[in-house]
């Protein structure tokens, strides 16, 4: 069937901010969509609060909202634009929540817009729980038993039928928030309670425990010819009972007979055809009981989703684009597979190799947190392997994931036991109770002789998996035998013995450890005994069509597939897997260099093994390459192609760790050099630089070890900020106050530090910060943005919401910090981008660090001022001026930027919210407006933040902050809203005059204290400066738990500030949606 | 581990480690692209004088069991796999994949780079091959090869037919109609689609005769699936032609194609042909997409028939060769793929209601 004709406008709701269960796929799904759709010629309004997505690049919609995607925004959106469809699928759950409620607002009516791909009641018979086991039971399909409850007493009847272990469902939330497995009744009590109030719909679905059963999910399409195909099987290496985004996942599927693979595809169609998904991609999830066989259907999500992106780059079959056209009208037959051209989409993709996600942590970010995993999701990021055989794809994956591991390393050596039976205890309790190094603790125990029967006892996991994990272990004892032999290194490793290492995933790394030879030694072995590495197609077919889309895997067999051409090549290193301080703005950026670089005619080829990514879309570059970022496989990648230039300045830290590799190679890093890059992050020779500029500096020194460390220290002072050199997004930075805690943090810094000096700052309290990203082709140096940091130093850059342009800073300050920036610019000869921050103090500017690199806030000043940053620095990079290219004047908008950060913190309950100097958020989103006021009040909105406009303000700070949060809280009374202080507090504030406030107890002075008042909802706002350097555990308790109960709960006096700005604003006057096209044609 | 090669007839070579049985395997080389479903493959008569490759690198992880095998033994001349598992993983599973194939003395090779060997055969077409553990010299391996005869021209369903008629032990229940199947290498899941559908059915041999089957007095006739060249089988043909418009003719496979030359019309042989779980086939009267199983070398060619009433009912969307004909007189109808699935999707199972529908409109006739 045709496309429709009816529609013309559709409107599209993006996620929002990245948050753990909603990253950058969704980015990947809606910048397809918008593309798919703007193709065929509709247009595209779109609503996405995340200023770091390529969908929201003005170019991708022809209505771009920058706006938080909230119910009351989006229909104010419709009210503008009068779309004539919505398309809610793409958005992840936030999408599809948001698009519910505008629908039962009666807003979708009142305007007339379809809803295209679901609708409303398709979404609620796959959400709501209850719906879904009828729908599912009216087909004759299998359910775990469950009963649905509404209150605590209902619950305990339904468990008393149920039994224990029981699972708890909060129905209508995200990534299973609140959800959890309770194996008794204190544990069963906390999590009814804690899903009835994440629930939107204050509902909990308790239900019988498959733990430990096979979990398997089918990415399923239709048409609206009721044509559906299955694109992807695939099967969790960890059984159910862990989160499928905190799983292992294989696809395709390994274990399962045709017969039961094909009575699972019978299940998922009849499924969705009962659902009603009536075009569009969505995801079915089945759990088996490895005993019986028995199968039982988990869940189904009317949307694409985090495994559909998965499937999209483990099939080549690009979902969401697809889902798009389906959604106005075509069938699948119509539509053509981009990968071989020739053949149509209404297909199921045969796959030839393996494919292995494995999710990337980062619990050492948050100290207190529970690495166990469960049913609510924690992981950040993922990455993906593809190999020929499980093996080579499962090593393949653990070394892409970056957490200095090669393979499937050992773990138990890094940790001392006093006794075996205490080595033993450690393991077995690492096996049973899923966590982030379950694999490595498996690997370990078969190194320990444990039986694969009783890990399979421990762990439920698949005993094909633990075969295949043996048979790796068992190679690598084979590699230590030879290892072990005298001789020489090429004796001990012949060519057969390198050539089946290498099949099996070993890196070169792992095998310079074995043979206690240096990593380039091997590597050149590798290449003297011809041991080659071979290229395969990711082709959606096995080889049964020729494929036309360049999309490659490294395996070592004996035919390589790689076309390498003589086109003048440009090779994009991206940021491998998400985590905290390197995420979706670096992908970002590797984004638009390629798109910038195909403009000038170069072959562009991506390296990056992020599934979730725009970057490891095929249709972005000419090229891709599905590979680990580590040196090895991205030499191997060179040696084939054999670019002429190689970028490395914008996925962030991973790719610039291997820069000097790369330059020791001969390879041709474009843009700033390696030099330059090496000056600003070298201490010694960047002080000098400074120097020589006569720019100040906080008093600083470096270190390696605790004493040099001590005399830095006393030399410039206490309290001092330290860190670790060459990490990104403040891993392991501390402030330190005293002696005492310095060793501590010493020991930490060095450990992530690793070769590199420690470097040991002067901390300046109270300063103001300042980011400035800047674009320089060694001629022409413009400022792309400065912005001013809403919180004051010492909170991570990453966590800090900001301003664009500054609010507070005088134009004196400004224009000094626009003459430093040029002049290091200069100085450093950057060609490309370069990112800066400063410290205000005292009408004082400090230099604080220097990145001659794309920043994260590169995105968020593209969109403020409406120049696409990212993609003019890689036309410098490949030699272009910045006066061709037109771009020669810093733009100041008269409209105002905010962007604020989402952090995961309900994700980790117990967890400090207290933000430092080590990065904790995931997300970011940008709230634009007129002035500062209303940005910030629709950058907090954006966030999640709900500011209130009446109630009552819990106040509790510090004294040095005592004096300021005078003024605050007479706005705020003025503005009606009730007073509540702790005792100290309420003693600054009476002496300054406000009488009118009520006085709480602290946690631990009395009942009923402000938890209490917390827990009954009398407290809207909070406002709580910690007290000191280590916080109080009262405090602590207070925040987490205005966490869990979204209270908004502020941190610093100028958050305080801004906050108070932003509710009189709300107070004075409805918010107004306006389009980034609106605001960059006004500039 | 034992050492085993692979050698095509234009020269092709990879090494491997043999499994299952020792010795040498000749046949036609093809590559399957399915992801799951071995053990059918293994069983399905279709394949004999057929070494097949696998095109999913990991074959043999859940085993082999009772329930799922084709035929009563496997056929395959040979097999071909990047990875055999050692171990096998399924409630289900009896047996692993090396001991089956040891135990059916099938010679099978794995460890060599099978989508090299699949890009090669879709390139130059399906070709001759051998695998062998025992002689490793290519020349003597290629003498081999070139002494086997090509799959064009192979009457190869006497082999694997059944010798003497035989009913299907069907479920309990009263069925609706008499089926007589014409055994050319049947797959034991057409049979049991049959027995769901309502139908007892007489499996007869390859060679029976028209007038023998009319002796039943069956409801309908099934025509199997089955190896080799459909050109050659004339007494087939023959007795099929004495058939059409007496009984209501369901075909499949080889089935399809005999039908094609019941009815004048012309087979030719596929470059690689199609063997797989993926292949779309528009059903041209509903216009909607089955997703099917596939597993064949020749096609009919729709442009051989001179009879203006044959029609084209499905189609493959991939290659747009013949997947289905009907008559607008007589009643029958085929298809080349397979709705019996096993392995591969039950998208196509409507077909057997088809039949039944038919049937029952020609008994009221």
């Amino acid at each position: 069937m045709p496309k429709r004709k009816d529609i013309k406008k559709i409107m599209i709701i993006g996620s929002g901010p990245i948050i753990i269960s909603q990253a950058c796929e969704f980015d990947y799904s809606g910048t397809q969509a918008c593309k798919a759709l703007r193709e065929e010629g509709y247009k595209v309004v779109l609503v996405n609060s995340n200023p770091a997505t390529i969908m929201t690049d003005p170019q991708f919609a022809d209505s771009t909202y920058i706006e938080p995607v909230t119910p009351e925004v989006v229909e104010k959106i419709i009210a503008k634009e009068r779309p004539d469809a919505l398309l809610p699928t793409l958005g992840g759950q936030t999408g599809l929540n948001v698009a519910i409620a505008v629908a039962k607002k009666g807003v979708l009516k009142k305007y007339g817009v379809e809803m295209i791909g679901a609708d409303r009641r398709t979404i609620e018979k796959a959400e709501d729980r209850d719906l879904f086991k009828k729908a599912m039971q009216k087909i004759g399909l299998d359910l775990p038993c469950s009963i649905n409850v509404r209150s605590m007493n209902e619950a305990k009847k339904a468990v008393a039928t149920l039994g224990l272990p029981i699972v708890i469902r909060p129905s209508f939330t995200l990534g299973g928030t609140g959800g959890g497995i309770a194996f008794n009744m204190q544990e069963f009590e906390d999590l009814v309670s804690r899903g009835l109030e994440y629930s939107m719909i204050h509902e909990v679905l308790l239900e019988e425990s498959v733990l430990g059963w096979k979990e398997f999910e089918l990415e399923v399409m239709r048409d609206r010819r009721d044509n559906v195909v299955i694109i992807c099987s695939i099967e969790n290496f960890d059984p159910m009972g862990v989160h499928t985004g905190d799983s292992i996942t294989v696809a395709p599927a390994q274990t399962l007979t045709d017969a039961e693979y094909q009575n699972m595809r019978d299940a998922a169609i009849k499924a969705i055809r009962e659902i009603g998904v009536d075009t569009g991609g969505c995801n079915v999830q089945f759990a088996i009981n490895p005993k019986d066989g028995r199968m039982v259907m988990i869940e189904i999500n009317p949307r694409v989703s985090r495994s559909s992106a998965l499937a999209s780059k483990a099939t080549g079959f690009p979902i969401a684009k697809i889902a798009a056209k389906l959604a106005v009208g075509y069938t699948l037959d119509e539509i053509p597979n981009d990968i071989t051209k020739e053949t149509p989409a209404s297909f199921e993709p045969a796959i030839d190799y393996c494919v292995i996600k494995i999710p990337r942590f980062t619990f050492e970010k948050f100290p207190g947190a529970d690495p166990t995993l469960g049913t609510s999701m924690k992981s950040v990021g993922e990455a993906m392997a593809i190999g020929r055989t499980f093996k080579e794809a499962l090593q393949k994956g653990l070394r892409s994931l970056e957490i200095k591991r090669f393979g499937l390393d050992p773990i138990i050596g890094e940790i001392d036991f006093d006794t075996s039976e205490h080595l033993m205890e450690h393991l077995v309790k690492k096996l049973r109770s899923p966590n982030d190094a379950r694999i490595f603790y498996i690997g370990d125990a078969i190194r320990l002789g444990v039986s694969l029967d009783q890990i399979h006892q421990w762990t439920s996991i698949d005993k094909w998996f633990l075969q295949n994990i043996k048979e790796i272990v068992d190679f690598e004892a084979v590699l230590k035998k030879a290892a072990a032999v005298s001789g020489g290194l090429k004796e001990r490793l012949p060519k057969k013995l390198m050539q089946e290492a290498k099949e099996m995933g070993f890196s070169d790394k792992q095998l310079s450890i074995f043979f206690g030879a240096s990593e380039d030694s091997i590597c050149e072995l590798r290449k003297a005994h011809g041991v080659e590495t071979t290229y395969k197609l990711v082709d959606t077919c096995a080889a049964e069509f020729e494929a036309r889309t360049p999309y490659y895997y490294s395996t070592y067999e004996s035919e390589d597939e790689s076309r390498p051409s003589d086109n003048k090549k440009v090779m994009i290193l991206g940021g491998g897997p998400n985590r905290i301080g390197q995420g979706i703005e670096f992908d970002y950026c590797c984004v638009h260099a390629s798109f910038a670089l195909k403009e000038l005619g170069f072959e562009t080829i991506m390296v990056n093994c992020n599934p979730e990514t725009v970057s490891t879309d095929y249709d972005t570059s000419d090229k891709l390459y599905f590979e680990p970022m580590t040196k090895e496989d991205v030499l191997n990648i060179i040696d084939k192609e054999k670019p002429w230039g190689v970028i490395v300045q914008l996925g962030g830290q991973t790719p610039l760790n291997l820069t000097l590799a790369l330059k020791k190679a001969g390879v041709n890093i474009i843009g700033t050099s390696p030099e330059s890059i090496d000056a600003a992050e070298d201490r010694e020779k960047f002080k000098a630089l400074l120097d020589k500029l006569k720019l100040r500096q906080p008093p600083n020194g470096t270190a390696r070890t605790f004493e040099d460390a001590k005399s830095v220290a006393s030399r410039i002072g206490y309290p001092v900020l330290v860190r670790p050199s060459y990490v990104l997004g403040g891993r392991a930075m501390e402030i330190v106050y005293d002696e005492d805690t310095l060793e501590r943090f010493i020991l930490e810094a060095s450990r992530v530090s690793g070769e590199h000096p420690i470097l040991i700052d002067k901390f300046l309290e109270d300063a103001i910060e300042v980011d400035v990203d800047m674009i320089a082709d060694g001629e022409t140096f413009v400022i792309g943005g400065i912005l001013e940091h809403i919180e004051e130093a010492g909170i991570h850059s990453g966590d800090s919401a900001m301003v664009l342009p500054p609010y507070s800073l005088s134009e004196e300050i400004i224009n000094k910090i626009r003459e430093a920036t040029a002049a290091m610019a200069r100085e450093l000869k950057v060609v490309g981008l370069m990112n800066v921050q400063y410290a205000v103090r005292d009408n004082k500017v400090y230099v604080l660090e220097v990145n001659p690199r794309a920043s994260r806030t590169v995105p968020f000043v593209s969109k403020a001022i409406g120049v696409p940053l990212a993609k003019l620095a890689a036309k410098v990079m490949a030699g272009q001026k910045l006066k061709d290219l037109g771009f020669t004047k810093e733009r100041v908008p008269e409209y105002s930027s905010v962007k604020e950060s989402v952090f995961p913190f309900n994700r980790f309950p117990g967890v400090d919210i207290m933000l430092g100097p080590e990065m904790k958020s995931t997300g970011e989103v940008m709230g634009i407006d007129d002035d500062f006021g209303r940005a910030y009040m629709k950058s907090q909105l954006a966030a999640g933040q709900i500011l209130p406009t009446k109630g009552n303000v819990f106040v509790s700070v510090r004294d040095k902050d005592k004096r300021s949060i005078v003024f605050i809280v007479k706005r705020l009374i003025d503005m009606g809203f009730g007073v509540i202080a702790t005792e100290g507090t309420a003693r600054a504030l009476k002496k300054s005059g406000i009488g009118k406030l009520e006085t709480v107890h602290k946690v631990y002075e009395d009942r009923p204290n402000i938890l209490d008042f917390l827990t009954d909802g009398k407290i809207s706002l909070i406002i709580n400066t910690p007290s000191g350097r280590i916080p109080r555990e009262d405090e602590i308790k207070i925040r987490s738990t205005a966490i869990m109960r979204c209270v908004p709960c502020i941190t610093t006096i100028s958050g305080a500030q801004a906050s108070v700005n932003a509710i009189e604003v709300l107070l004075k006057k409805d918010l107004d949606v306006k389009p980034l096209q609106a605001y960059h044609n006004t500039k | 581990m034992k050492k085993a090669i692979l050698l095509l007839e234009d020269g092709f070579m990879l090494e491997g480690n043999g499994f299952g049985a020792d010795g040498e395997a000749l046949g036609e080389v093809v590559f399957n692209t399915s992801m799951t479903g071995y053990q059918e493959i293994l069983t399905d008569p279709s394949y004999r004088g057929q070494i097949v490759a696998m095109t999913y690198p990991l074959i043999g992880n859940y085993g082999v069991n009772k329930e799922d095998v084709e035929s009563a033994r496997p056929w395959a001349d040979g097999f071909i796999v990047k990875e055999c598992s050692r171990v096998y993983s399924n409630w289900r599973g009896t047996d692993s994949l090396e001991d089956y194939l040891e135990k059916n003395k099938i010679v099978a090779i794995e460890g060599l780079d099978t989508r090299a060997l699949t890009r090669r055969l879709r390139q130059q077409g399906a070709m001759r091959g051998i695998i062998s553990t025992k002689d490793m010299d290519k020349e003597s391996l290629l003498k081999k090869v070139l002494g086997y005869p090509v799959m064009a021209g192979r009457d190869l369903i006497k082999e694997v037919a059944c010798k003497e008629p035989y009913d299907w032990p069907g479920s309990a229940g009263k069925k609706e109609f008499s089926v007589v199947c014409f055994d050319y290498g049947v797959k034991f899941n057409s049979l049991r689609l049959l027995d769901i559908a309502g139908c007892r059915v007489k499996v007869v041999p390859a060679v029976t005769s028209a007038k023998e089957v009319l002796g039943y007095k069956p409801d309908g006739v099934f025509l199997s699936n089955g190896p080799g060249d459909p050109a050659v089988l004339t007494y087939a043909i023959k007795e099929i032609r004495e058939l059409l418009g007496k009984v209501p003719i369901f075909g499949i496979c080889l089935g399809h194609q005999l039908l094609g030359h019941a009815l004048g019309g012309k087979t030719y042989k596929l470059k690689f042909g199609h063997h797989g779980g993926n292949h779309p086939v528009m059903d041209l009267e509903t216009k909607k997409v089955e997703i099917t199983s596939q597993n064949h070398g020749f096609c009919v060619d729709m442009d051989s028939f001179t009879d203006k009433d044959v029609i084209l009912t499905h189609v493959n969307l991939y290659d747009k060769t013949t997947e289905g004909l009907r008559h607008k007189k007589l009643p029958f109808f085929c298809v080349q793929y397979h709705p019996e699935a096993g392995p591969g999707p039950h998208d196509s199972g409507y077909l057997f209601g088809r039949f039944m529908d038919m049937m029952r409109k020609f008994k009221r006739r």
